[in-house]
């Protein structure tokens, strides 16, 4: 392990690349999507290195970096990635540069992010929006992704939990559909309610540790997770603060009854954006969760058990029927993600070995999965101007590649086998169902339930006789192949061999189990040689 | 024991067919030209290999005969570990054969079936696909191995289903059978959860075991758990299988091309559900309750689909119902034990061999008949399709078990073994011989018998050699598949080594009197057919019929009863959730956050001068934390 500051520089990168886009004269848009291009297959391809060069088995957190920051207040820029993290990280510098050729020509055409520029709904004309902007936000955005999953300091993930909202608030509310301003403003609101909370319960963390030792404390303020984890917490304290963090995880995740500004985000928001939105920005509640929740507060996290399993497995069902019943694609992909967020939070909070890992590894293949749903969907929504569910039918007639890749996108949603969420929804139900019988029986309907809300979507949109708006539509361009051929390549890779993710968050979990010291059950009829 | 040789090689078994479609749906339209046979190539390849295998078997003795490949580790989680391997053994073996040879043979005939389909290519991936699903499903040594092909079928099935998906009525019945299948599939998945709760593990080796004699962990299980996980596995196969209370998709399934219905929906996946409940004897052996459930199910269903079957007038439907009514026949002895295991199996092969020919037989008619499925719109095809009549014919005689015939053998196996076992499941066995005999008399006479009454654009003629060869071929199996098995105990013998042996065990006797009073009623149910449709010319248009006629006419209504059940009150709460979610959840939310920042009107006027506000709070927050620092340090 070599020292070189790595994800200082995969932080660091982006945000250069975002400043530089930014200061490009007016009118250089053609430069600036390549530059943008450019610097994210830069960081995908570090980032990848980064995986290969993770020792499985090594220390806990590495390529770590630790300098103070502020150091009145005990504030480090301390970073340093476990499986998890680097998966999330990875996942996310996948993404972005396919985000970006994704809203490729959709920028040209409508100076945005690929939906035709609605009037705000106030009179005011429409506004072609500039693509340099929107691809620097993209970037700004994968900066403090990388570095909210990096961060081993409190505060810091602090601040990149917050900051990330910033760019997001822009592209929703500059790039998005009519009502874009209300969903962007929503987002925001409920963001920054979860993130008081959170900074309370951060500050609160440092003042305890800033207490001698004889008081439970350790003598200095720090922010450094790995020391607060060694706070001696008394249980009142520790489940308040517990609620200040998990609260803004359970916005961000979303869980229900946390979620409705996702699908009004999702309503309004590009589609690429979505992909990183969803895919990526919304699995930092469910990291959180992992990381803080459990690890800070395990006596708490299981105090809070029965609730959170409650509110996961009503999120799961919940989430699908209002799939079933929504009129717009991407409102309704985004309930189905509310649905699948129940999966993640069940997986976790089962406290199973398999729950876990299961709901780690759901976090990512989610992330490939949803992402190209919303990428397929994005494109046909951008050639027909509406994303209304009735405006379709028959594309697979006209657009059959589109439809082909449409089906394998939502056949991953339903969890198929062969496809990589299979596993990991397998994965939390078993795991689920060794702790919690009836949890898991309960969810097991989002089977039935997923199944109907993709294939019946899939059959209104592209089965029947072709829709008269939707003749002439051309099928998926090169371009657009090149974004999704990858994602669909990975699902169906990681849909047969899960173990190189497994691998990476495997020693995570057996972190996290250690800390909430449980263990799995054991079976009921052992072999007969291992029986105790 | 692990595998040597050519059987090392049984991933290929499932990698060629796979390989194929893959070719076939990423090559796109550049393989139209060859994508048939190529599309054709891979299952015929897979049955040589097969058949090499099936040969090396032999030459082992019977309890060297289990085989393991152990491919990789698929992935492995605290004590869930499970590996990506194939069990080559008698029972899987038969399936094996089954699937590359019926599969192998309707390929052939979907060549000349499909030839005027623009889609051909995608077709025979599809077909592709579903083979090699099908394939691992038989073969995977673990039940999640089993569920992976289990769901992969089922996709197949949704594909073909749909395969002209223009049509609505297409697009309806694929979607209704994923979902259905879904439901069934539900019972698999929790039946994984439980055995994992249990075992630690859902390999069969470690849960099975590895003999005769089941010395897994299964007999280790309490009665409670045993009968949990086997209706689980029950509610599975019924999903798979069309048994009631889960047959509903079946029927409409016929939506898809004839080819599709011959080999997935009547003679291959349809009967996956047997093949769980058989491979799954040890646990099922542990719970006489779910055992008798089994009987109950197959009992109802061969009654059900046979009564459903005598009342239809779409000819595939009338072979659909059949197939529901067969299929139970295989459950209910599924259900006896080791009784039952080895002809509910050796029933299973025969009805691949007899209904995959009749399925196609019918297609043949359609093909000749513009597509008319109705048979009132039929008659007088005998002198006309020469070949098709006679195959037809042999497989008609073969499933209402002429003596002689393949159904013969093993049907009346399993009516004397389920009355053996209870007297009422084998009178409902007896009576459902005789509606068999009822329904598939009515086809034979309304199709090719009788005047003509054809619609005026209709010019029958034989189908090309390329079509009427598999149907020669699966009509050899029809006549002389089921003497072959049952003889001399050929098949059950070779199942031995892993459903095991029969307690009291007499071979075949054809003069046992529960066998000749099945004759009887077989030749009532002809004799009454004769003289309702042979005898008396047939109307085109469909009388009104009975009670009992007008509820198989709209298959015993299941579907009302699902709609009336399950749709219509799951529509009423998609509504009501969907309204309580925006007034009520978001209502509420929004409401308290106007509550904190002023009136529901600011909040929305906030939007204008957002990023002010926005830095604002940023900047009230970071002051909070200062703040909060600089107590602390002072």
């Amino acid at each position: 392990m070599d020292d070189f500051p790595w994800l200082s520089l995969l932080i660091a990168l982006p945000a250069v690349g975002a400043l530089a886009l930014a200061l490009l004269p007016k009118g250089s848009d053609a430069l600036a999507k390549r530059l943008a291009l450019a610097i994210s297959l830069v960081v995908a391809a570090l980032t990848v290195v980064l995986a290969f060069r993770f020792e499985v088995g090594g220390p806990r957190f590495q390529f770590a970096e630790k300098y103070w920051w502020i150091k009145q207040f005990g504030v480090h820029w301390g970073l340093g990635v476990d499986g998890l993290a680097l998966a999330m990280i990875v996942l996310s510098a996948i993404l972005v540069p396919l985000v970006l050729l994704a809203s490729w020509n959709a920028a040209d055409r409508y100076g945005g992010a690929g939906e035709p520029p609605a009037s705000a709904g106030d009179g005011t004309p429409a506004r072609t929006r500039s693509a340099k902007a929107y691809f620097a936000l993209i970037l700004a955005l994968e900066a403090m992704m990388i570095g909210v999953f990096a961060a081993t300091d409190v505060f810091l993930f602090y601040v990149f939990f917050e900051a990330m909202l910033i760019p997001v608030y822009f592209i929703i509310g500059y790039y998005g559909g009519p009502q874009r301003s209300y969903a962007a403003v929503k987002f925001l609101l409920y963001s920054l309610f979860g993130g008081l909370l959170m900074l309370v319960a951060v500050i609160g963390l440092y003042v305890l540790s800033a207490r001698p030792p004889a008081q439970g404390g350790l003598g200095e303020g720090t922010f450094m997770v790995d020391q607060l984890a060694r706070l001696d917490l008394d249980p009142t304290t520790a489940k308040w603060l517990f609620l200040g963090f998990f609260i803004a995880f359970a916005i961000k995740a979303p869980l229900v009854p946390f979620h409705t500004w996702l699908p009004d985000a999702a309503g309004q928001a590009p589609a690429g954006a979505l992909v990183l939105i969803v895919g990526v920005l919304d699995k930092v509640g469910t990291y959180g969760m992992l990381r803080f929740c459990l690890e800070l507060f395990p006596g708490a996290a299981k105090w809070a058990t029965p609730v959170v399993l409650t509110l996961a497995v009503i999120g799961i069902v919940y989430g699908a029927i209002l799939a079933i019943g929504q009129i717009d694609l991407k409102r309704l992909i985004a309930y189905t993600s509310i649905s699948h967020f129940g999966f993640i939070a069940l997986g976790i909070f089962a406290m199973t070995s398999q729950g876990q890992a299961g709901a780690m590894l759901y976090m990512v293949n989610h992330g490939f999965a949803t992402g190209a749903l919303f990428l397929v969907a994005g494109f046909m929504i951008v050639r027909r101007g509406s994303a209304r569910i009735d405006a379709y039918g028959g594309v697979q007639k006209v657009a059959p590649l589109l439809a082909g890749a449409f089906l394998i996108s939502g056949l991953a949603s339903l969890s198929l086998p062969g496809l990589a969420p299979f596993v990991s929804e397998l994965l939390v139900l078993v795991g689920t169902f060794s702790q919690y019988q009836v949890a898991a029986v309960v969810a097991t309907t989002g089977l039935v339930l997923s199944a109907i809300y993709i294939l019946w979507a899939y059959q209104r949109t592209m089965n029947g006789p072709t829709a008269d708006a939707v003749k002439g539509m051309p099928d998926l361009s090169r371009r657009e192949v090149a974004v999704v051929a990858p994602i669909l390549a990975i699902i169906v890779a990681l849909g047969f061999y899960p173990r190189p993710v497994l691998d990476m968050v495997n020693p995570t979990v057996k972190q996290t189990m250690s800390r909430v010291q449980t263990q799995d059950p054991a079976p009921t009829v052992a072999e007969k040689g291992a029986r105790p | 024991m692990k595998a040597e040789g050519i059987q090392a090689l049984a991933w290929l078994l499932i990698a060629l067919p796979l390989a194929s479609a893959a070719v076939l749906l990423l090559g796109g339209r550049r393989t139209d030209r060859w994508g048939h046979l190529l599309g054709t190539l891979a299952p015929v390849l897979s049955f040589v290999l097969g058949l090499a295998m099936f040969v090396q078997m032999l030459g082992y003795s019977g309890a060297e005969r289990r085989r393991a490949v152990h491919l990789y580790e698929f992935f492995s989680v605290g004590g869930f570990k499970v590996d990506a391997g194939l069990l080559l053994d008698p029972l899987s073996m038969t399936f094996v054969l089954l699937i590359t040879g019926v599969g192998s043979l309707i390929h052939v005939y979907s060549i000349g079936y499909m030839s005027h389909d623009a889609n051909r290519r995608r077709f025979f991936a599809y077909l592709n696909l579903f083979v090699a699903a099908m394939l691992l499903l038989v073969l995977a040594d673990n039940y999640v191995g089993v569920y992976f092909g289990w769901e992969g079928v089922g996709l197949a099935s949704y594909l073909l289903i749909g395969f002209w998906q223009h049509k609505p009525s297409a697009a309806v019945a694929a979607k209704k059978a994923f979902v259905v299948n879904r439901v069934g599939d539900m019972g698999l998945a929790i039946a994984i959860m439980l055995m994992f709760a249990t075992f630690g593990t859902v390999g069969f080796e470690q849960v099975l075991g590895t003999g005769a004699h089941h010395e897994g962990l299964a007999t280790q299980l309490s009665t409670g758990t045993a009968t949990a996980i086997g209706l689980l596995l029950l509610l599975g196969a019924c999903g798979k299988s069309a048994q009631l209370p889960l047959q509903s998709w079946l029927l409409d399934a016929m939506e898809g091309p004839t080819p599709v219905s011959a080999l997935i929906h009547a003679a291959t996946m349809v009967t996956a559900g047997v093949y769980l409940i058989v491979r799954s004897a040890p646990i099922f052996e542990m719970s006489p309750d779910a055992q008798l459930v089994v009987t109950i199910v197959g009992a109802a269903t061969l009654l059900a689909g046979a009564i459903i079957g005598c009342a239809k007038d779409d000819i595939k439907k009338a072979l659909a119902g059949s197939t529901m009514s067969q299929i139970g026949y295989m459950v209910l002895a599924a259900g006896l034990g080791p009784a039952g295991y080895a002809i509910a199996i050796a029933h299973l092969v025969v009805h691949g061999f007899f209904k995959a020919g009749m399925f196609l037989g019918a297609g043949s008619v359609m093909h000749a008949m513009n597509d008319e499925v109705n048979m009132r719109r039929y008659g007088g095809l005998a002198k006309i399709m020469p070949i098709t009549f006679v195959t037809f014919g042999l497989g008609y005689l073969a499933i209402i078990g002429f003596p002689g015939f393949a159904g013969y053998f093993t049907k009346d196996l399993i009516i004397e073994a389920s009355w053996a076992h209870n007297p009422v499941l084998g009178a409902c066995a007896i009576l459902g011989a005789a509606i068999t005999a009822f329904y598939m008399s009515r086809l034979m006479f309304m199709t090719f018998f009788g005047e003509k009454r054809w619609a005026e654009d209709a010019h029958p003629h034989e189908s090309p050699p390329v079509m009427t060869w598999p149907l020669v071929l699966l009509a050899v199996g029809s006549v002389f598949g089921g003497a072959f098995m049952i003889l001399g105990d050929r098949f059950m013998h070779f199942l031995e080594p892993v459903v095991g042996a029969p307690e009291h065990h007499h071979g075949f006797d054809p003069l046992a009197p529960v066998g000749l009073l099945t004759l009887a009623v077989v030749a009532a149910g002809v004799a009454l057919a004769w003289a309702m449709y042979g005898r008396r010319p047939v109307p085109v248009e469909a009388p009104r019929g009975g009670v009992l006629t007008k509820a198989a006419r709209r298959d015993l209504y299941g579907d009302a009863l699902n709609e009336s059940l399950l749709m219509r009150p799951g529509q009423w709460l998609t509504r009501l959730t969907v309204f309580f979610d925006n007034k009520g959840v978001d209502g509420l939310v929004n409401g308290l956050a106007a509550g904190i920042g002023g009136t529901s009107g600011r909040v929305r006027r906030v939007q204008t001068g957002f990023v002010r506000s926005y830095a604002l709070s940023m900047f009230l927050g970071a002051a909070l934390v200062v703040a909060a620092l600089l107590v602390v340090r002072v």
